[in-house]
């Protein structure tokens, strides 16, 4: 619900919005500009009176004082019936430059506030800016729920593409959006009367004044006792009107000078709705506020770019969660697959599922878990496949399932699996999974088979599980799981690294490009080109044979030109054996899969990378990509420096260039016989000292490397009264693991 | 001080008489602004008649809808205390930047040639005000002839 919100009122306002906003990031610059050519005396420099003698020394014919906003000091004059209008200098009474508002700026303005349309057009950017406070809080209360908290607000955040970009970009505006969303909205709802509006229209004119020999200007009491940083405007009186007096309008209230006596008439301080007023417009534009504004500005930036993410963000899951083809109505089938999912990665799994059970001769619904029904009293099968959404939460496709389970009835014919998706590396691994699998238990429903746990869209476990599927229904399914959309890619292996031989572990760097297209150049081949991708993300890599794909971390970024992974060869193993066997020139079939949970965290805290084997490639991705040399060291275990030493030559110039601050290798068939762990251990004082200040721990390589690092780790925080899962948590240490 | 004024008909020829006295001899007067091109937003315009002395003496048009800025009219804001009873019905649109007012009043024939004058203040928002932008003794000679004004006035004249 909340998600439809924001995402339907942004995309049918995105236009109005970008427009609001673009302007609002102009007019921004304004009060800054008017800060720059301003001359701001101190507090207590310059009085009222002193200013005015001196401007009406160069300007005889001054009728009108005015402090702006940003302090700058404009004189209105006549001369020989020539009006006029200066910027002056208030410490000696001398223009600066003509003033003239600028054109360029009202016309800016008008776009604003009424996309030059007057009075409905004021009324449209009203409702924008309604629209934006309601976007800036529904999306906030997405951020929270997506992250689990409110705390984990200011973690980094994980995500891809416009994903990512969109949330990062609206916490670092949102503040400022809200803003000014809300004081633009109020300033509409005032205009149209929807608030009360306090006028200020000053005192009445003295009904009788003494009306005696005009004194200087510069000696008039009560503008001796105004600052000039108190001022807003001071009107002189109308020439050849002995009747006639100043009229003084302050920062606290308004009222006239008596040109003879000097005397104070009829002051009458602000109203507090006024004052109020005054800030609400200083908060919306600035005005007195340069600093404000231009954060304002920067935040309006986003807005833009905010708007096609989203846009690209809402295309992308309406795409991913097209109609299934021969869904049986729910009434109709025999078999039910319910999907929780948050970014439809999920229902990858239950299309397949969905398709091999229809070839089954099983009649199918698929629905998402919200749609439960109140029975289902022909259907012998249900099927729940969900992911958990933040720390334990219901993704969005399953938010009212608990609810609904309430007034579900069961028969006693239905029996039920549940499959949960999620990643290890997380607390609460797949609890939302569990807990639906208790609460159906609870319902007395009886379990088809146990529930089972797939580890970060792994496609054998998916397939596993099918097969024991496979055996309770009599009927054999050969899931294979698809992620979709899967358009693979072409790739040539363009040069190979080997290590290991000498030792029997054999371990190659691997770096493919794409290959040619063939006579058609690249734009019209049609989706034949990678993703963007990063270090730290995965290539997927068809093995022949049409077997499930598999996985390997990327070594190197888009900007390389190259794809780079690191190899083992594993005994017996059938896609690292076909690698291992690819000669230069040859073609694979592979595609990104992306691991946005997988990267250091920028800033300049220090990363530790700790890991064995082959798990060096992704590392070394990331000390390629430490342009900005923040701190970062390398512990890594091989088997034999002379045989084993990946990246050997790369890493020592990354030392010398201080991309990489430290190196710490270990070698288990060497003299020492050491392993990552030991080293980690010796250095443990220094592990710690970084931890202490806020170093991130990246560990990459095989599940015994990394229970073992693990391990070391939990023995050296000790001392800091915190532990792995406190890291895990912050998003200081992450694990990629295979 | 009495009502002098009279009716109004906004250059529709639609004439209603509002109060005057049954002695008094009407005359159908038709008062046209021209702006110039100032390049702001809409200008605010009060045209008000006052004695030799600039005595105000009554409203005759104020441009512009919103109350809040009337006092920056300030020379007929004084003179009328921002009293609704002196502009009651007496009020339009702003005026935009170029564009011309036309308005028709039946004015008392006693007032002209008798020393009274007819004043337009006019102010733009973000822009400076114009007190007395035009300053003009209604008389017989001065009925066609066109003045200048001093602010966003390009061109002002009565006609009767």
């Amino acid at each position: 619900m909340l998600r439809q919100l924001h995402g339907l009122s942004g995309l049918l306002a995105a236009l109005f919005l970008i427009t609001l906003a673009t302007t609002g990031a102009v007019l921004s610059l304004a009060p800054a500009m008017d800060r720059v050519v301003a001359v701001i005396p101190a507090v207590g420099e310059v009085s009222v009176a002193e200013l005015a003698g001196r401007v009406v020394a160069h300007y005889p014919g001054t009728e009108q004082v005015v402090r702006g906003p940003s302090g700058g000091v404009i004189v209105y004059h006549n001369r020989d019936g020539q009006p006029g209008a200066d910027l002056v200098n208030p410490l000696t009474g001398e223009g600066i430059a003509p003033y003239e508002p600028s054109a360029f700026f009202s016309w800016i303005k008008d776009l604003h506030r009424s996309f030059l349309l007057n009075d409905a057009g004021r009324l449209l950017a009203g409702v924008m800016a309604a629209v934006m406070l309601l976007l800036c809080i529904s999306g906030i209360l997405l951020l929270v729920r997506r992250t689990g908290g409110w705390k984990a607000l200011i973690r980094p955040l994980a995500g891809t593409g416009s994903k990512q970009i969109h949330s990062e970009l609206a916490r670092f505006a949102v503040l400022g959006l809200l803003l000014s969303a809300l004081t633009g909205s109020y300033m509409s709802a005032q205009r149209f009367g929807l608030l009360p509006e306090t006028f200020e229209t000053g005192p009445t004119f003295p009904a009788e004044v003494a009306g005696g020999q005009p004194a200087p200007v510069a000696t008039l009491s009560a503008l001796m006792d105004v600052d000039l940083r108190e001022l807003r405007e001071l009107v002189f009186p109308y020439p050849d009107d002995p009747q006639d007096v100043y009229s003084l309008t302050t920062s606290s209230g308004s009222g006239f000078v008596d040109p003879a006596t000097g005397e104070l008439l009829k002051f009458q301080p602000r109203a507090t709705g006024s004052v109020f007023q005054q800030w609400m417009v200083s908060l919306h534009t600035g005005e007195g506020l340069w600093w404000l504004g231009l954060i304002l500005g920067a935040a309006a930036l986003t807005v833009p770019v905010l708007s096609m993410t989203g846009i690209s963000i809402w295309w992308q899951r309406r795409r991913s969660s097209e109609q299934l083809p021969d869904n049986a109505e729910a009434y109709q089938a025999d078999a039910i697959i319910l999907v929780g999912s948050e970014g439809n990665t999920t229902w990858g799994f239950a299309r397949e599922l969905h398709t091999k059970l229809n070839k089954a001769g099983f009649r199918v619904h698929c629905s998402e878990m919200n749609a439960l029904a109140d029975s289902y009293p022909q259907v012998s099968r249900l099927f729940i496949l969900t992911s958990t959404y933040g720390d334990g939460d219901a993704p969005a496709s399953a938010r009212r399932f608990m609810a609904r389970l309430r007034d579900f009835r069961s028969y006693k014919t239905l029996q039920y699996a549940v499959l949960g998706f999620g990643d290890r590396q997380f607390s609460n691994f797949c609890q939302f999974a569990l807990n639906v699998d208790a609460a159906l238990a609870n319902k007395g429903l009886s379990r088809l088979h146990p529930i089972e746990l797939i580890d970060r869209c792994s496609s054998s476990q998916f397939s596993e599980w099918g097969d024991k599927i496979s055996e309770f229904i009599g009927t054999p399914l050969a899931l294979t799981y698809d992620p979709l959309p899967l358009s693979t890619v072409k790739l040539e292996l363009v040069e190979r690294a080997d290590y290991g031989v000498a030792i029997q572990a054999p371990t190659s760097i691997l770096r493919f490009k794409v290959a040619e297209q063939g006579r058609w150049p690249q734009f019209l081949s049609q989706a034949k080109t990678l993703p963007l991708f990063e270090a730290g993300d995965l290539l997927g890599v068809m093995p022949p044979h049409g077997q499930a794909a598999r996985f390997y971390s990327l070594a190197s970024s888009v900007t390389d030109g190259v794809l780079e992974i690191c190899v083992r060869k594993q005994p017996g193993g059938l896609c690292s054996g076909y690698l291992h066997g690819l000669k230069p020139g040859d073609c694979i079939n592979g595609f990104i899969r992306h691991n946005p949970e997988f990267r250091p965290a920028t800033g300049s805290n220090p990363v530790i990378l700790i890991g064995a084997g082959a798990g060096i490639g992704p590392l070394t991705g990331f000390i390629r990509k430490n342009t900005e040399r923040n701190p970062m060291y390398l512990y890594w275990g091989g088997r034999n420096s002379q045989s084993d030493f990946l990246y050997q030559p790369e890493l020592g110039r990354y030392l010398d260039d201080h991309r990489l601050t430290g190196l710490n290798t270990a070698f288990s068939r060497s003299e020492e016989h050491a392993y990552v762990q030991d080293k980690l251990r010796q250095d443990q004082i220094a592990v710690r000292q970084m931890v202490d200040k806020g170093a991130q721990i990246l560990v990459c390589g095989g599940r015994d490397m990394a229970e073992g690092v693990k391990q070391v780790i939990e023995d050296i925080l000790k001392p800091l009264a915190t532990d792995v899962e406190a890291l895990r948590a912050e998003g200081r240490y992450l694990e990629d693991v295979y | 001080m009495k009502k002098i004024l009279l009716a109004i008909g906004l250059g529709l020829g639609l004439t209603t008489a509002l109060a005057m006295p049954a002695f008094a001899q009407p005359r159908e007067v038709t008062f046209t602004t021209e702006l110039s091109n100032y390049g702001g937003d809409g200008a605010y315009l009060a045209l008000y008649l006052t004695d030799a002395s600039g005595k105000y003496q009554g409203t005759l048009w104020v441009a512009g809808k919103k109350s809040k800025y009337y006092k920056h009219l300030s020379g007929w804001a004084r003179g009328s205390g921002l009293n609704p009873t002196e502009y009651d019905g007496l009020t339009g649109a702003s005026i935009t930047s170029g564009r011309t007012l036309k308005i028709t009043l039946d004015l008392d024939d006693a007032l002209i040639d008798n020393g009274y004058e007819i004043r337009v203040d006019t102010a733009v928002e973000d822009m400076r005000d114009h007190r007395a932008d035009i300053a003009v003794p209604l008389t017989s000679e001065g009925s066609g002839q066109p003045i200048t004004g001093r602010g966003y006035v390009h061109s002002f004249r009565y006609d009767f």
